[in-house]
């Protein structure tokens, strides 16, 4: 009796998990059987190389170059803010602030990396834009420039949380071995623990960056939307996200436009599995450095 | 020979500089949110529908939309993500398949939203022909959170000392018996920190509710499953976008802002005390 | 001559493509300790766990040979492995004592065999705390967390755990590799006062402890029997010239 119920069980779960990883299987297929269809319109490279981004002109252009540069713009230049703040704020609370600091900054940080990205993007939209206008006479706040900023900050907590990871898998004992050679603790810092902590910084870079570029609601809202190619940072863009979100309400079911959202999708998709790839590779790397390797 | 301590104090100054600028911008996020906010919350702004034209009333029915949705996420969810955790930790053999499905599903985590929202779109509104609804958007939501929920699961089963599980089946007890008393116990505050945090995460998504679920105004609440739904930050949105008072309709959002942030907040810090909760169990 | 309580007979065990036990022929007599001995990576752990068919948690493992428990073959495909594991308790290496009180740890093996008698479950619980010479030590706190006793307890309360679902025969695998010497001479006492109602087979390190403890002993080397036989008489007299250079700490 009990092993039938046991066979039951493992039935029952393995149903369950392969329903799952259906659903997630499905993602992909169904990026590729929606987003493909473009590719019969638009050449491949007319579609990733073309300037102009008018989904319903007639005739229609579809030119995501703005696109893309728009989104590189945006997330390098939230990278600018995120990467120096995310680790060196993870430095501080490592390997800085005292005990008591820590259990104070370490919860918080991880709230904050709570909040929702569309807090951001209200807060770059209400706060921020007006403010940047005003203090460096933009003839609008709302550009690649607030994007950056806002996108960037709000990547802080997940580059740190992650970087100050990395930092705790670093033995203690490297630290103590610095020490005990007369090392001052800014010297043990920058020559044993950044090193040895380096390509799990850098995971935790690469992960920000993925955030980061995948984003949606803060771009839409603090970017101005203008599917141009950006000039300087200082114009409104549209990154590809946002374009996503701003015009698939509008979008006909099973048009050109419709599909060539979902390429857009596909895209991106593929971008940030690149990058989580290479993080996983990097960050394995880093466990079998550290001899942490499961 | 004295050596000259000026590098490490510009260093640690450095360090300094890059904590204190991220806490100010972080809290003043929140200063503004909370301090503009407060301003508009009262019993008739989180018990009513908005009136005028979005410029008087409250945002009860968009409260209560996300409650909704949040909650069909979770039970969608958290059965599939739970049961696919524990069939690839404690049922599959430790393969290079298997190893392979956890790298996928923990990519997956990582894929942006807006993504999400176009196959929520594709499968559910359009394939199954469930329209833009709250269906629509709960399970799109729940599809967004599983990698998030089996990722945090498997860890927290993986964190069960395998000598327990031996320890079990060595007195006799069946491979469920050992899942169900020893394991899942053991494992239990970080599968709970997990599907918190999952909580969080999908009650503040915009992206994936955009063209599945949400809407900027409908009339009273949502009377089935296939209805259109008002949801809190895709109210905040909509206000700051749409409409034609842009000045009393910022103002609400501050108000809607707050009560999101407030939400988030309180469930992370369920989260956090939670986890810590576990950490006491585990040192001894 | 002794009841023969576990019978292996050619048994082969690999991993994957490695043959880690070669062609293991051994009798456990009942009511005697045997030992087994040997360096690590001898095949002497993934022997013991054999016994009660622990080894089948590992993926990819292959077995030929048989091992008969009373006569009955343990791996016949009609018997659950879980039934084995009830007649054939282990204690660990490491204690690992369920994050559960300790009187939740020992009724725990009655629970799951399907025991609902509060009465018989709280009889048991004591007896098995005395029998592991427990039960003055931690009489007044059966309720509290497990995880707050000494090493030397945990393992103890291990043995409880064990002693509690009424095994036949317990399996030791290196039960005080990880404890102090106080706490390894009371778990050396218990063994040999168990071995009168029980069939024990413990795996160690340790020679000293071998010849202290057990009646017979069994010599493995790189996944082979190399010898077997009572214990005095593998200490005193070995036959092959490996045994003796192991035992005499040439190698090991």
């Amino acid at each position: 009796m009990s092993r039938k119920k046991e066979r039951l069980y493992h039935w029952i779960f393995a149903i369950l998990a392969f329903a799952s990883l259906f659903f997630l299987v499905g993602i992909s297929i169904i990026l590729f059987k929606e987003g493909l269809p473009i590719f019969q319109k638009v050449d491949f490279f007319d579609f990733i190389f073309g300037k102009s981004w008018y989904p319903t002109y007639d005739p229609a252009e579809f030119g995501i170059l703005p696109l893309i540069l728009a989104s590189v713009w945006v997330t390098f230049g939230a990278l600018l803010v995120c990467v120096p703040l995310g680790i060196g704020s993870a430095l501080y609370i490592h390997e800085i602030a005292g005990s008591k600091q820590r259990a104070v900054l370490k919860p918080l940080i991880e709230i904050l990396a709570g909040i929702p990205s569309i807090i951001y993007g209200f807060f770059a939209m209400a706060i921020m834009s007006p403010f940047l206008q005003k203090l460096l006479n933009l003839p609008t706040g709302l550009c690649a420039f607030t994007a950056s900023l806002v996108l960037g900050i709000m990547a802080v907590p997940t580059v740190c949380s992650l970087a100050e990871d990395a930092l705790g898998f670093v033995p203690n004992s490297f630290r103590e071995a610095s020490f005990a050679v007369g090392a001052n603790r800014w010297q043990t810092l920058t020559q044993v623990v950044i090193p040895a902590a380096g390509s799990g910084i850098s995971t935790a870079v690469i992960l920000g960056m993925s955030r980061a570029i995948g984003e949606t609601m803060t771009v839409l809202m603090a970017a101005g939307g203008a599917a141009v190619i950006p000039k300087s940072f200082f114009e409104p863009v549209r990154p590809m996200t946002a374009t996503i979100a701003a015009e698939m309400g509008e979008a006909v079911m099973g048009s050109s436009h419709y599909h060539a959202l979902f390429a857009i999708g596909l895209i991106l998709f593929i971008i940030t599995f690149i990058f989580n790839i290479a993080a996983e590779l990097i960050s394995r790397r880093f466990r079998i450095k550290l001899g942490l390797a499961r | 020979m004295r050596r000259s301590n000026l590098p490490q104090n510009l260093g640690f100054l450095l360090l300094w500089i890059c904590m204190i600028t991220t806490l100010f911008f972080l809290l003043a996020l929140l200063f503004f949110i909370v301090s503009k906010g407060i301003r508009i919350i009262s019993w008739e702004f989180l018990t009513q529908g908005p009136r005028q034209f979005m410029t008087q009333g409250g945002i009860a029915p968009a409260i209560v939309g996300t409650i909704y949705l949040t909650m069909g996420a979770i039970i969608f969810a958290l059965p599939l993500g739970l049961a696919c955790a524990i069939y690839l930790c404690e049922y599959s053999p430790k393969s290079f398949i298997v190893n392979l499905i956890r790298i996928g599903i923990n990519n997956l985590a990582g894929v942006p939203s807006v993504v999400f929202g176009l196959f929520g779109l594709a499968v559910f509104v359009k394939f199954f022909g469930f329209g833009v609804s709250i269906l629509s958007g709960a399970l799109t939501l729940g599809i967004l959170v599983l990698p998030g929920i089996i990722s945090s699961t498997q860890e927290a089963l993986l964190a069960v000392p395998q000598s327990l599980r031996e320890a079990s089946l060595a007195v006799g007890a069946t491979h469920w018996q050992t899942i169900k008393k020893i394991v899942l116990p053991s494992a239990l505050p970080g599968i709970l920190t997990g599907v918190i945090l999952s909580i969080g995460r999908v009650a503040g998504e915009t992206a994936p509710i955009l063209f599945t679920a949400a809407t900027f105004y409908k009339k009273g609440y949502p009377d089935s499953v296939f209805s259109e739904v008002m949801a809190l930050p895709y109210h905040i949105y909509a206000l700051m976008t749409e409409g034609t008072h842009p000045i009393r309709q910022t103002e609400i959002a501050y108000g809607s802002a707050l009560v999101l942030v407030f939400l988030v907040l309180v469930i992370s810090i369920l989260a956090i005390i939670v986890r810590q909760r576990q950490r006491i169990i585990y040192v001894h | 001559m002794y009841i023969n309580k576990i019978s292996a007979q050619n048994v082969n065990f690999y991993y994957g493509k490695t043959h880690a036990l070669k062609n293991i022929n051994l009798d456990i007599y009942k009511n005697q300790v045997t030992a087994i001995i040997g360096p690590s990576g001898c095949g002497k752990s993934t022997f013991i766990r054999l016994l009660n068919r622990m080894n089948e948690l590992i993926p990819f493992t292959r077995l030929t040979g048989n091992i008969y428990l009373d006569e009955a073959d343990i791996f016949d495909p009609t018997i659950d492995a879980v039934e084995i594991r009830r007649r054939v308790g282990m204690v660990f290496q490491k204690p690992n004592p369920f994050p559960k009180s300790i009187f939740d740890n020992i009724a725990y093996g009655l629970r799951v065999n399907g025991i609902r008698d509060k009465e018989y479950i709280n009889e048991k619980v004591e007896k098995s705390l005395k029998r592991a010479v427990l039960w003055e030590e931690v009489k007044h706190r059966l309720h509290e967390s497990a995880l707050k006793l000494s090493g030397g307890q945990q393992q103890r309360l291990c043995i409880a755990r064990c002693l509690a679902v009424e095994t036949k025969v317990i399996l030791f695998d290196e039960p005080c590799a990880s404890l102090d010497p106080i706490s390894t001479a009371k778990i050396e006492e218990l063994i040999m006062e168990l071995k009168k109602d029980y069939t024990i087979v413990i795996v160690t390190h340790n020679m000293q402890q071998a010849a202290r403890v057990s009646d017979y002993a069994a010599f493995f080397l790189l996944g082979e029997l190399v010898e077997s036989g009572r214990t005095q008489d593998i200490f005193t007299a070995p036959k092959n010239k490996k045994t003796e250079a192991y035992i005499t700490g040439r190698f090991g």
